[in-house]
């Protein structure tokens, strides 16, 4: 599984052996921040603080929950 | 759009993959891709055919019966050549594929460029020529992914349907591939002579690994169409192995991810192939022949351009080729007027013409297909026949993929499986 930016596609893109996923613009930033080292409420803090929005925890943490279920992010402990 | 292509020895994953339609798969497809010239997409999905050479002799190869009648292969240079035009049209995921890839000796600078360029890159293949130092080699070179096809878990009936003492190698491949850092993703073709041994193909599997298998049922083109007789299974096997596949599914949950590919002849629906020929999919033959589809050299009138003449740009969006099966202008009916054109375009092109002799015709897999009859006739052979092959192949006997085999081949007779050799 490897997320690159697809200038021809213009999207973040998830890319593996049988497909590939292009995501949203919201869902690009999410997953490119996931970096295996930062926390959910850290990324919200950032995606927040990028944006100069609140309130996002809802709907990043839906979004994460919905990747993880489809093995697009795996948790560490 | 789906952008799965087939990828897979016996072409057997389809479009929902492309990989197949992969019906069977939960494949996310991506969004509408950005339009390029006349609102046709990059071609998102590559595949180079680096190779009609193979050490194995598959009865259900998709590659076409007449392949020793083909020009010579492309050098490295025009292989390279051809990755970079097409990642600067879009194209994306790369399927390294055959033939067997690793016949080629470049096959590591040439993975080496490829992820220079940024592609996702798959190596289809039997794993035959796998050696512990190409495996590091093609790691170093940035290879992403492998796939290893599977002919069947025990080695018997893995060796006379692959023709060569192979299965030792592949399950020392398949330790190697997880000594690595890859995922174990196995390939199975599944047909009638080796269905009823799905149970113990998945504890193979799973004995060696496998995080994802894919039992993808032959799909009958090639040499697979020439020995069809003898490879449909029956509904009742289709049946028994679907429900082992469903007690594995429940035993191991996401621990093994098992795709179930049934072959399309049990449907009433055509695959939506390649999500439409010339909508994502491109590949590219050892000779260089371009084609919207693997399979597409057989198809009657269609003038395939040749990396050797045009570039991918061209190619893409100007040949009358890859345009041939664009929109939906060619479509007879029933499929012109039907509301489920813009789900499976009309199924595939290549099944409408190897089973009615006319590529514009509805997928006979359809049941809205005037020419379905001569699917169902195809399924009750199999089935009357019970365990024993039926009495059509009886009369002649399994046709081994095989280089002198390829030279007796009648080109240009689809009943052969042949198809011309042509180059634009």
């Amino acid at each position: 599984m490897r997320l690159q930016w697809e200038p021809a596609q213009e999207a973040h893109v998830l890319l593996y052996p049988e497909g590939m996923v292009k995501l949203n613009g919201s869902a690009g930033a999410i997953m490119s921040r996931c970096d295996g080292v930062r926390t959910v409420a850290e990324i919200v803090a950032d995606l927040e603080r990028t944006y100069g929005l609140t309130g996002l925890s809802g709907d990043v943490i839906a979004f994460v929950a919905l990747a993880l279920d489809k093995r697009w992010l795996e948790l560490r402990a | 759009m789906s952008a799965t292509p087939p990828v897979g020895h016996g072409l057997g994953a389809p479009n929902a993959a492309v990989g197949a339609t992969p019906a069977s798969r939960d494949v996310q497809a991506p969004g509408p891709p950005p339009t390029g010239t006349r609102g046709v997409g990059p071609p998102l999905w590559l595949l180079l055919e680096l190779t009609y050479r193979c050490p194995l002799h598959c009865v259900y190869c998709y590659n076409p019966t007449n392949f020793a009648h083909t020009g010579p292969e492309l050098p490295t240079a025009d292989w390279i050549r051809v990755l970079r035009e097409a990642r600067a049209l879009g194209a994306v995921q790369l399927g390294l594929s055959g033939g067997e890839p690793l016949v080629r000796e470049d096959l590591e600078p040439l993975v080496a460029e490829a992820h220079a360029l940024g592609f996702y890159i798959n190596l289809i293949t039997s794993g035959v020529g796998m050696s512990e130092a190409r495996m590091r080699a093609l790691k170093a070179a940035g290879l992403d992914h492998i796939q290893l096809s599977f002919q069947d878990s025990t080695r018997e009936l893995n060796d006379f349907l692959s023709s060569t003492r192979t299965f030792e190698l592949k399950s020392r491949v398949a330790a190697l591939i997880r000594q690595h850092g890859y995922p174990m993703v196995l390939n199975v073709v599944l047909h009638r002579l080796n269905i009823d041994h799905v149970g113990e193909i998945l504890e193979l599997a799973e004995a060696m690994g496998a995080e994802y298998v894919e039992l993808a049922n032959t799909q009958y083109y090639g040499w697979a169409w020439l020995n069809r007789e003898h490879l449909l299974p029956s509904r009742a096997q289709l049946e028994r192995a679907e429900g082992v596949t469903q007690r594995f599914r429940e035993r191991l949950g996401n621990r093994m991810q098992i795709y179930f590919v049934v072959p399309d002849y049990f449907e009433t629906r055509p695959k939506a192939c390649m999500s439409g020929l010339g909508s994502v999919f491109l590949a590219v033959a050892p000779d260089g022949t371009a084609m919207p589809c693997h399979a597409a050299r057989m198809l009657p009138g269609l003038e395939l351009p040749n990396v050797r003449d045009s570039d991918i740009r061209t190619i893409w969006y100007h040949s009358p080729a890859f345009n041939r099966f664009r929109g939906e202008a060619w479509m007879k009916e029933p499929c012109r007027s039907c509301p489920e054109r813009g789900r499976d375009f009309g199924g595939c092109r290549c099944q409408a013409y190897l089973l009615t002799g006319d590529p514009d015709n509805a997928d006979p897999v359809c049941d809205l297909s005037p020419h379905h009859a001569l699917v169902t006739a195809a399924v009750a052979r199999a089935e009357q026949a019970g365990s024993a092959a039926p009495a059509a192949a009886r009369e002649r006997p399994l046709v081994f993929r095989d280089h002198r085999v390829s030279i007796a081949v009648v080109t240009g007779d689809p009943a052969r499986g042949g198809a011309p050799a042509r180059r634009a």
